[in-house]
């Protein structure tokens, strides 16, 4: 599997222009499927309108230890791209007037910010109390230096959530690179040992399930049931609750399902399983995406396609509550991603 | 006309056979998605055996369709090929089996 980000490969899918063409062309200019304005169109939702803010999701930059193959951030080691002081400043200076509860730390592999927990610090002392890490795990096992992050999160009760495709080696190497499995199971034992996952626990240990290819993700309680049940058996491993998260065609997984001939048919997949309840709930409605330089966007995803927020307010500096309330959420053939079956979030199903 | 019996695409149109028959369809629908509800066997177990049935019928829409099934409820590749064992050993066994009635037939035709 490739060891290098899309960008550092040259590959034309870095290009955000490119794979929005490819997502506007093809099947959807053809008419054989319907893009997403007029799918919700059908059911009265167009134009997607934010509701209340409930979570702030800060990328802290888009490197990574780990290359995994279907990346829609497109992180990786060779990615330079972190969030600076200024900007983690400007950050916290509009943290509390957002009136979001949640701060949502994500990248890359947030940890490897070098700011990253004089950040999480900051912000506690300007209020946050509910923190969310996205945790690639290995980063807990990869240097000394992070060997001791089970215990920090455990000091600001970090709600740790975590990426594992599967409880078989197998298939968790081939998406995330070689060894990252076992090192996984490493750093669950080491948040368990610290009291995370634990049954009862306030210390909070979710997963996120991807699937590992051109397909959806199947029922959350019935993955996570089997989750449970391989984990504990085998390695004695206990977490929360399972997120299932479905691929959105963007990136390194757009350059997957183009290069393996199932685009086509991974869209077809996505706007069959159309689920009209999901649109009202999705994520983009009540959390704002900030990147590593502080632009402003709807979601994770519009970041990586550089689609900021429709708004006369695009940074974090000039940022203003009722402005920033009022606009419509800018939309693209990839949200099919967020409304498929049970619906897709950062936090799971959403339907 | 395609020039194949197959087409993967025509997978996406069996729905449209309830427009020449609503009701029995309809009916036929209904009952197909009663029985891969949960029940006595979980949603999982009834994926492995439509799986190894797929084959012994040799219906290549229902091969994609619980190929890609498994695929998402983290059934495993080794699971997989074990289910379809089952259905080639089921479906050898009948093949062998009736060479008992070839059996009986010579010992009854022989001298």
């Amino acid at each position: 599997m490739a060891t290098k980000s899309l960008l550092a490969r040259n590959n034309d899918l870095a290009n955000t222009t490119r794979q929005l063409e490819i997502l506007s062309n093809g099947i959807f200019a053809s008419g054989e499927l319907p893009t997403f304005v007029s799918k919700i169109k059908e059911t009265n939702q167009f134009p997607l309108r934010p509701k209340k803010l409930e979570i702030l999701q800060i990328n802290l930059g888009y490197m990574c230890n780990q290359v995994c193959a279907h990346c829609h951030v497109d992180a990786g080691p060779d990615r330079k791209e972190i969030m600076t002081l200024e900007t983690m400043n400007q950050c916290l200076k509009v943290i509390q007037k957002t009136g979001a509860h949640t701060l949502d730390l994500t990248g890359g592999a947030p940890e490897m910010n070098p700011n990253f927990r004089w950040f999480v610090e900051e912000a506690a002392k300007v209020g946050i109390k509910d923190f969310i890490v996205r945790s690639n795990l290995t980063i807990i096992r990869a240097h000394k230096k992070y060997h001791d992050l089970p215990e920090f999160f455990k000091k600001y009760h970090i709600h740790v959530v975590s990426s594992m495709p599967h409880w078989t080696r197998g298939k968790t190497d081939k998406q995330r690179g070689n060894g990252v499995f076992d090192q996984s199971i490493k750093a669950l034992q080491m948040l368990n040992e610290v009291g995370y996952g634990v049954k009862g626990s306030e210390l909070k240990l979710d997963l996120v399930y991807n699937p590992s290819g051109a397909f959806l993700p199947g029922d959350q309680m019935a993955l996570e049931n089997d989750f449970k049940k391989a984990l504990k058996n085998n390695f004695d491993i206990d977490f929360h609750h399972l997120f299932a998260i479905t691929n959105l065609p963007i990136s390194r997984f757009l350059d997957y399902l183009i290069a393996s001939e199932n685009y086509e048919d991974y869209m077809i997949s996505l706007v069959e399983a159309y689920n009209p309840a999901a649109v009202a709930n999705v994520m983009c409605t009540n959390t704002l995406s900030v990147s590593w330089e502080g632009w402003l966007y709807d979601c994770d995803f519009n970041q990586m396609l550089n689609l900021k927020v429709a708004s006369s307010i695009k940074h974090i500096s000039e940022y203003n509550k009722e402005l920033i309330q009022d606009r419509n959420i800018i939309i693209n053939q990839h949200c099919y991603g967020c409304t498929a079956g049970a619906g897709s979030s950062c936090q799971g199903v959403v339907a | 006309m395609s020039k194949t019996y197959y087409d993967p695409a025509d997978l996406r149109k069996f729905g449209n056979i309830t427009e020449w028959n609503e009701a029995l369809g309809n009916k036929f629908f209904d009952y197909y998605g009663k029985v891969f509800e949960e029940g006595a066997l979980t949603a999982r177990e009834k994926s492995l055996i439509a799986l190894a049935v797929a084959h012994t019928e040799q219906c290549p829409y229902c091969i994609d369709a619980y190929t890609k099934d498994g695929l998402q409820r983290g059934i495993t590749k080794e699971e997989m090929m074990e289910a379809v064992h089952v259905g080639a050993a089921i479906k050898s066994g009948a093949t062998l089996v009736h060479g008992v009635q070839m059996m009986n037939k010579v010992n009854k035709l022989e001298m």
